[in-house]
């Protein structure tokens, strides 16, 4: 349990920090922004109460916003993730035959499953996140490659941190 | 009552997520305004110190191109100096010079945050209310214009950049002198502006530089960039144009504060003047 609490920490600190001091410099024609800190929710374990799995995702979204300079805008969109999550979880997966298998990564969900999962989050993400900042319907068009092109960015990322610490001997 | 209470429990995800969602856009509509976010941005002390920290590395990285913009700058600073003139007369005498009083003097800031790929963008920079940056001074690098103070602390100050959807600057036509507005395009592209709304009797010409007028905060002529195409859409009566950035917003290190000693009596007066009407 307490192996749990720290590798999530860990990760948490990792991803933030990644996000605000690398990937924040880094776009594509001012088209694709990756957003990878959303990888830590995405991986927190099967059996996280809904509370903590909300208040988590909200201090997430406040972090990133203190070092984005926008309040409210992040912790935003990754509530939606959080109850995009919980819905997504609750259809694709059965509760019981999880007591070892804790986590939603790639190495034990699977490819197929995995990348469906981060597509759909990632996309509900982007498209609430981009819409929040821009906050006008007169560049919708614009605005929606923005979300595609950036949630393929995102996956791309997420996809590659799964490959890299990908473990064969916890699959069965 | 127990129903009721079973029925937030089955669904509680729901509730929660109502709960969090409101809370998360109350916050983000109340401080969209920004300036009264003094407890959640990058000038706290966390964040600060955190950004300054890493830009001191980060720095090094580009200390070439610093120095050669300097270089530049220096250049040209000694070029207006006394000494490089020619003097053309032959009777020489001493004129003490009361024509001149010192209007802009400039406080040169170092940038520790930056961003230029969102909708909004802002600057952080090193210095604050201590070294005499005040709210809604201007600011410049050698190249031309970056943007105004919009929150100063006692040793961090924010720029709203003219990468920003609300910036607007007073700006004309250098040759011909014609008044238009300065403002970020919709593409996001942190190379180009558009200056908008010039009277269509002007006649505007692709390489021409767009400078500051001086109804703003900025001294008159410092250059915000050079036209590129003369038929950027939403015209209608009036004429805009598409101008490429002068100053290169992706590679900002060093930045001046425009500090104008008249702005205090300029805003005093323009008061009584609104009072009056």
């Amino acid at each position: 349990m307490s192996r749990t609490i720290l590798i999530n920490l860990a990760r948490f600190i990792v991803l933030v920090f990644m996000q605000v001091f690398l990937l924040k410099n880094i776009t594509f024609y001012n088209l694709a922004t990756p957003y990878f800190y959303i990888l830590f929710i995405l991986l927190l374990p099967f059996e996280v109460p809904n509370v903590l799995l909300f208040a988590l995702a909200f201090v997430t979204g406040l972090t990133v916003d203190a070092f984005y300079d926008t309040p409210g805008l992040h912790a935003s969109a990754c509530v939606v993730l959080a109850l995009v999550r919980v819905l997504f979880i609750s259809i694709t997966v059965q509760k019981d035959g999880f007591d070892n298998e804790p986590e939603p990564t790639l190495s034990i969900m699977g490819f197929r499953w995995f990348f469906t999962y981060v597509l759909i989050l990632t996309l509900f993400h982007h498209f609430f996140l981009l819409n929040l900042e821009v906050f006008s319907f007169s560049e919708i068009q614009y605005t929606l490659s923005r979300v595609v092109l950036s949630s393929l960015f995102t996956v791309f990322l997420i996809l590659i941190s799964g490959l890299l610490f990908f473990r064969r001997k916890e699959r069965k | 009552m127990r129903n009721l209470w079973i029925f937030i429990t089955k669904y509680n995800a729901f509730f929660l997520f109502l709960i969090f969602e409101i809370s998360s856009l109350l916050i983000y509509i109340k401080y969209n305004s920004f300036q009264k976010a003094t407890f959640l941005n990058s000038t706290s002390k966390v964040t600060g110190t955190l950004y300054s920290q890493v830009d001191a590395l980060k720095s090094y990285l580009s200390l070439k191109e610093t120095n050669d913009s300097l270089a530049r700058e220096n250049a040209k600073l000694r070029g207006q100096l006394k000494a490089s003139f020619y003097v053309d007369s032959v009777e020489k005498r001493k004129v003490n010079d009361t024509v001149y009083k010192q209007q802009y003097s400039y406080i040169v800031a170092k940038v520790i945050n930056n961003s230029f790929n969102k909708r909004s963008n802002y600057i952080t920079i090193d210095r604050g209310s201590r070294d005499g940056i005040q709210k809604d001074m201007g600011v410049i690098t050698g190249a031309g214009v970056v943007g105004q103070v919009i929150e100063v602390t006692d040793h961090l100050a924010i720029i709203q950049s003219v990468l920003h959807k609300n910036t607007r600057f007073s700006a004309m036509l250098a040759s011909t002198k014609d008044i238009g507005s300065f403002v970020w395009g919709n593409d996001l592209d942190p190379h180009r502006g558009v200056l908008i709304d010039i009277q269509n009797n002007a006649q505007p010409k692709i390489g021409e530089t767009v400078v500051t007028s001086g109804y703003s905060l900025f001294p008159t002529g410092i250059p915000f960039g050079k036209i590129t195409n003369l038929h950027a859409k939403g015209g209608g009566l009036l004429i805009n144009v598409e101008v490429a950035l002068a100053v290169d917003f992706t590679k900002l290190q060093y930045v001046y504060v425009v500090n104008n000693k008249f702005a205090g009596e300029q805003t005093g007066l323009e008061a009584v003047q609104n009072k009056n009407e």
